[in-house]
């Protein structure tokens, strides 16, 4: 995938774009956590209410998230940092923007010519999900729901440009 | 022979994988010392004398290629081992990282095995 064809392929490329983010996601998941991510269909928003993000900016710009739920980001780190979940304090929001943050070089790094042209800003996490979020994004996002461990968690990417 | 490795990262989580991962590898750790960005390990090589550095190139206030840039006028750093961690993959990181004296470069998400892979050949005796 070269991103010569211009801004416009993630329209026209949806498919790619969406399989190169889960492949992504996954490969994260398996090297980093040993997990092994299982596709969903739909996830209930409400119960993600830890948002990880991440900015890319350049020849692409939009903003990259990971959604999931307290309990799901504690889990994470526990396996990331190899200790019980019940001891995961605070690191909780390093480890969520982290994930995070491999997401999206590693995604990046999968489509030709992103890779030196698109920048990545620290990540930002938000817990709690009582907040709205607007984006300048024309172009229609990329998500992708999975479940880790057997809760659910979504990845979007909203694509401004 | 024991090592005592410099973990750069403005990831706390990221530094204790990346020792861990080191330890899998089989290395003696006899210290390791963590900075959150290159100007902080600076100040650590300042005191210390180490035997590598691992080192992320996206960081606050002084990133990974500016920090090895750097190195050749810290007298603690005289001949130590430079490899990158990091998100970044584009060949012109990696071929900047490398003329400026990284002597490996680890594409993140990594495995224990590619750290393993990456760091002991450039060890020799010393692992």
């Amino acid at each position: 995938m070269n991103l010569a064809h211009g801004a416009q392929a993630p329209t026209a490329n949806h498919a790619v774009w969406i399989s190169l983010l889960e492949v992504s996601i996954r490969e994260v998941f398996e090297l980093m956590l040993s997990s092994e991510l299982t596709a969903s269909q739909n996830v209930d928003a409400g119960v993600l209410d830890v948002t990880a993000m991440i900015g890319l900016a350049g020849q692409l710009c939009g903003v990259l998230s990971v959604r999931c739920s307290r309990r799901a980001a504690a889990l994470m780190t526990s396996k990331m940092l190899n200790v019980d979940i019940d001891k995961v304090g605070p690191e909780m929001s390093d480890a969520l923007g982290e994930v995070c943050n491999m997401v999206a070089g590693n995604f990046k790094n999968k489509i030709s010519g992103l890779a030196e042209g698109c920048l990545l800003s620290p990540p930002t996490v938000i817990t709690g999900d009582d907040y709205s979020l607007h984006s300048q994004a024309e172009e229609p996002g990329l998500q992708v729901h999975m479940l880790f461990e057997n809760m659910p968690m979504t990845i979007s990417l909203q694509i401004q440009a | 022979m024991s090592i005592h490795a410099l973990i750069v990262d403005d990831s706390s989580v990221m530094r204790k994988i990346v020792e861990r991962s080191l330890r899998q590898a089989g290395l003696d750790l006899s210290k390791v010392s963590e900075a959150g960005n290159g100007a902080e390990a600076l100040s650590v090589l300042a005191d210390h004398q180490v035997d590598l550095i691992l080192c992320d190139i996206n960081m606050p206030v002084m990133d990974g290629l500016e920090f090895i840039k750097q190195l050749p006028a810290v007298a603690n750093a005289k001949g130590v081992p430079v490899v990158m961690i990091t998100t970044e993959g584009s060949e012109s990181h990696v071929v900047q990282a490398l003329s400026l004296g990284a002597r490996g470069y680890i594409r993140k998400p990594f495995t224990p095995d590619q750290v393993k892979e990456h760091v002991i050949p450039i060890l020799g005796g010393k692992s």
